[in-house]
């Protein structure tokens, strides 16, 4: 029997407490390979133990979910008989490690969460995180997450359809790479991730394991030091190709009623995957590892049931039905391999032939991880930075000088050089083009489409993780709507810090607080998601970074909007209220070289108000084009509207001035403050007082009007000029903003 | 007629060529599994878009080895129409339908975005109702679509017209800039001697609808109709 020290137990990232509680759940001191089971299913990656009792509070339920958390992935009705099912997942520990292979085994995963569910994923997005670009290694670790996501979705076949990137300090030593996936099964068909029935054989199909990835989820469950870079050997190494196989082949055999239930073999692999699936259906599974495929030998029993190595998936399939279970997975040229039965003891108990190696009770260690309620702590920085004294600013550039500032800005720019090496067409569902606001997916054989973003902004939630979760929650369904797509559920990505600072889990649960409410309020239900702590390094946290995922269905495919104003000239509308405000603006930060101030109120009545109003005028085919204003503001967002339309310009008025205190920070809240609830929308002349009535029913103000037209962006508040520049210049300046740090390399 | 859409373990275009030519056009159309040993009486062939067996060894390397080969390659030699897109035109490559090989794009990275080509022959079964320098525009995929052949394999393909489609800009002219991916000559397509296998870069597959932003792929689909329908007889020349 192994002397289970102290040093052990920190090996494997486990207290003293939980060891007491191991000890108490066996009855027995554990032996090296059952420490290992405990420390990656206890681990925070995988039991969610510091989050779970603040997650409990988040809206799960509604008309149109049919699978809540708990499962691989949610799934909802999204009408004609099908449900679409989806979640985001973080790979940021990883893809600081090694960045190709930790984000292409992250687009792996969520991949394999939404096949394992029965449904064809159909449609990938990406929320990332880096620092400034300046930085050489910075630059390498884009180029490497940006090839990796490429090169495994699209080998894979799975379109990139949309995404976000921003950059900040507090990201250098922590990127973050989330990746959401949405797949489409029909109403009834869903599969689940559980085992029952007595004497159904276990199969193990897919890669053979090997020592990749072994404590893994352990690695995702601290911070780093400088001693990181020796933790290459647990991220795994991605194979989209066997990936592929396993996909068309599990859904093949989902076509039959052979199989029970099935999981991938993510974070924590083979013993996850059995603890689960044994846990869901109140059973045991009892295997031997003697059979599990190995690609190296003299592997431990340990090693076999920590290993990570990707693209493995356990199924129990129907006792009798095996003949035809190995058919179709020898049709692709895989091996699925019988490993052991699903038994009625509750027990899983790990065989290395006929020695028994590890035998614990499922349900203690997939539901009974200790729960901890951590100490939280307003941090002291927030006292600092909320106040922000405009009048205090330094001398503020040109508007034109400062929105050539921001257009050119990493995080405003054109973001053509990533997504060009993302396939984004394949399957030929792609309706709006990348880059052109939500990513819009129509549903062949039906008239609909759906609609789905991803938005998050650490910055704000620095300032304030309440209010900024909430934003994150409104903006994101915002982008939905603004496509024309009626938002109706979500998923979440929570990246924070190390849960066991006291300011951090205030961080956390603020924001879990923040995404509740406004969750909530605008009736979007969240059917699952990942929380991601420790993104730390040297004991400098990430900005807190919920992302947010929202799905919306567009019954109307044809109906789609897009940002761009159309050809020729139109009436512009900015729908929605309220002047924006500096605090936490990207004007702010990249201008001004600040990150402080309060962030604008939401009002989630306003803001359901406006995305229904679109919502019906899109299906009404009454706006030609809908654009939200986001990082940069107002200013920002008419430019956006006018690029790629072949350097069509715009003028936009608005009715009043006014406020208190130095002209040019007035001017600069006006142009490039930032608030929510704002669209602008483009109007053809004959459908503008129609439009305008229907805001006016719908109680949603129009805060300015315009037109499209001619060659400048101006905008102008009671008949005074603030903004006056040339399409083309702010066009070139947006699209050199990223690409020009890469310049090098581009074609 | 129908179309034979073969299937690669790692085809992902496979699907889209299917619904091109059974739900757009409207014609007969069916997979064909890899390790089948016949064509299942199809009268044109796809070879689609995708990673045949991974590529990790090369584009298009192992797919020739495969089952399908043996009835594609008497098929070919008969005269019947091939078409092969993005990684199929890799693998006629390897099978040695067609000269020449393919290099890593200049940019050493994967590029998905729309492109224009000019047709350069119109006496092929892909090309045959399309106009005399039309222009099409068309979505690139791929990170190997850099064409490479010898200086004298140039030559020949020039000397018989065997450049079918060319990469150029939105108003046809072929200039550096509008080549995407580096490719010799600006080449985006090809056919054999006979004129028979034809493959391009470019996904046509993809530009049948206005839904998804463009319709000029149709031209490719439409030629195949109207060639093996014998209302559209081949034009020479």
């Amino acid at each position: 029997m192994p002397v289970i020290d102290s040093k052990t137990l920190e090996h494997h990232g486990l207290s003293r407490e939980e060891y007491e509680k191991i000890l108490e759940i066996l009855g027995r001191e554990p032996s090296l390979t059952e420490l290992g089971i405990f420390s990656v299913m206890w681990s925070e990656h995988c039991s969610y133990k510091s989050s779970r009792i603040h997650l409990r509070t988040l809206p799960t339920t509604g008309a149109c979910v049919v699978q809540g958390p708990g499962e691989n992935a949610g799934a909802v009705d999204v009408g004609d008989g099908l449900v679409a099912v989806f979640k985001i997942e973080s790979h940021n520990h990883p893809s600081f490690i090694e960045p190709y292979q930790g984000a292409a085994t992250g687009v792996g995963g969520i991949i394999r969460d939404i096949f394992t569910m029965g449904a064809r994923p159909i449609a990938l997005l990406n929320s990332l995180r880096f620092g400034p670009l300046d930085d050489a290694r910075t630059r390498g670790i884009l180029e490497g997450v940006i090839a990796g996501i490429g090169g495994y979705g699209n080998s894979i076949g799975i379109p990139t359809i949309g995404g976000e990137i921003a950059f900040e300090d507090s990201y250098a030593a922590n990127p973050l790479v989330n990746v959401f996936c949405l797949g489409i099964a029909k109403a009834g068909t869903l599969v689940m991730g559980q085992a029952s029935g007595e004497g159904n054989p276990v199969y193990y199909v897919g890669a053979k394991t090997g020592r990749d990835g072994i404590h893994g989820a352990t690695m995702a469950s601290a911070e780093f030091d400088e001693q990181s870079s020796e933790k290459r050997p647990a991220v795994q190494v991605g194979d989209p190709f066997m990936e592929k196989l396993l996909l068309e082949a599990c859904l093949e055999l989902m076509q039959t009623d052979a199989l029970v239930g099935i999981q991938d073999m993510g974070a924590a692999g083979l013993t996850c995957s059995t603890s689960e699936m044994g846990a869901r259906g109140g059973t045991g599974i009892d295997i031997d590892v003697s059979r599990i495929p190995q690609r190296e030998s003299g592997m431990t029993p340990y090693e076999i049931m920590l290993s990570e190595s990707q693209e493995r998936m356990l199924m129990v399939v129907r006792h009798g039905r095996e003949v035809e279970v190995e058919r179709i997975f020898k049709k692709w040229d895989l091996h699925a391999v019988s490993i052991g039965k699903v038994t009625m003891d509750g027990q899983l108990r790990v065989r290395e032939g006929d020695a028994v190696v590890a035998e614990i009770p499922n349900g203690k260690l997939a539901d009974e991880a200790p729960l901890y309620d951590r100490p939280i702590e307003t941090p002291a920085y927030l006292e600092r930075l909320c106040s922000l004294e405009l009048n205090a600013l330094p001398p503020l550039p040109t508007t034109e000088s400062a929105l050539r500032t921001l257009l050119g800005s990493v995080t405003v720019s054109s973001k053509r050089w990533v997504y060009r090496q993302y396939d984004h067409m394949v399957r030929t569902n792609t309706v709006l083009p990348a880059g052109m606001g939500a990513g819009v997916v129509r549903l062949k054989g039906t008239n609909r489409a759906l609609a789905m973003s991803v938005d998050g902004n650490g910055r704000h939630c620095y300032l304030d993780p309440h209010l900024g979760a909430m934003l994150a929650v409104a903006e994101a369904a915002r982008n939905v709507a603004c496509s024309g797509a009626l938002p109706i559920a979500a998923t979440n990505c929570l990246n924070f810090g190390n849960p066991e600072r006291p300011e951090i889990m205030w961080q956390f649960t603020r924001a879990v607080e923040g995404i509740g409410e406004a969750c909530l309020a605008l009736e979007l239900p969240i059917t699952g998601g990942n929380v991601s702590f420790y993104n730390e390094t040297d004991g400098q946290a990430i900005y807190p970074t919920p992302v947010m995922g929202v799905v919306g269905v567009i019954e109307d495919a044809t109906r789609v909007l897009g940002r761009t104003f159309p050809a020729g000239e139109s009436a512009i509308l900015l729908l929605g209220s309220g002047r924006g405000v500096l605090g936490g603006s990207e004007y702010l930060k990249t201008v001004c070289g600040q990150v402080a101030g309060s962030l604008a109120d939401l009002s989630l009545e306003s803001e359901r108000a406006l995305q229904r109003l679109l919502v019906e005028l899109a299906a009404a085919g009454l706006i030609q084009s809908a654009h939200d204003c986001s990082d940069g503001g107002l200013a920002v967002a008419l430019a956006e509207c006018c690029f790629d339309t072949g350097s069509m310009g715009a003028e936009l008025m608005m009715p009043d001035g006014g406020g208190e205190g130095r002209a040019d920070a007035i001017d600069a809240s006006i142009l490039f403050g930032e608030a929510p609830s704002r669209v602008l929308v483009s109007v053809t002349d004959s459908d503008f007082g129609v439009v305008r009535a229907r805001a006016e029913a719908a109680g949603v103000p129009i805060a300015a009007q315009g037109r499209s037209g001619g060659d400048r962006i101006r905008i102008s508040i009671a008949g005074r000029l603030l903004l006056d520049m040339s399409v083309v210049d702010a066009e070139v300046a947006w699209r050199q903003g990223l690409e020009r740090f890469f310049a090098d390399r581009a074609a | 007629m129908k179309f034979a859409i073969v299937v690669f373990p790692g085809s992902n275009c496979d699907h889209d060529a299917y619904h091109a030519a059974k739900h757009v056009l409207g014609a007969d159309a069916e997979f064909v599994w890899h390790k089948e040993t016949d064509l299942k009486g199809a009268d044109v062939v796809i070879l689609p878009g995708g990673f045949s067996y991974g590529d990790y060894l090369r584009t298009g390397a192992i797919a020739r080895f495969s089952p399908v080969m043996v009835p594609l390659l008497a098929f070919a030699k008969t005269g019947g129409p091939v078409l092969g897109i993005c990684n199929g035109f890799q693998v006629l490559l390897e099978v040695g339908l067609l000269p020449g090989g393919m290099l890593r794009n200049r940019s050493v990275k994967f590029q998905c975005e729309h492109v224009y080509v000019r047709v350069e022959a119109l006496d092929t079964p892909f090309t045959c109702v399309a106009a005399s320098g039309q222009v099409l525009r068309m979505p690139i995929a791929h990170g190997e679509g850099n064409y490479f052949a010898p200086p004298d394999v140039i030559e020949t393909l020039e000397a018989n017209r065997q450049v079918v489609f060319r990469y150029c800009d939105a108003r046809g002219a072929v200039v550096d800039a509008a080549n995407p991916n580096g490719s010799t000559s600006s080449i985006a397509g090809l056919c054999n001697e006979q004129r028979n296998v034809v493959a391009l870069m470019p996904h046509p597959e993809r530009a049948c609808e206005l839904a998804v932003g463009s319709v000029d792929g149709l031209v490719v689909f439409e030629s195949t109709v109207a060639a093996l329908t014998g209302d559209g007889m081949l034009r020479t020349g």
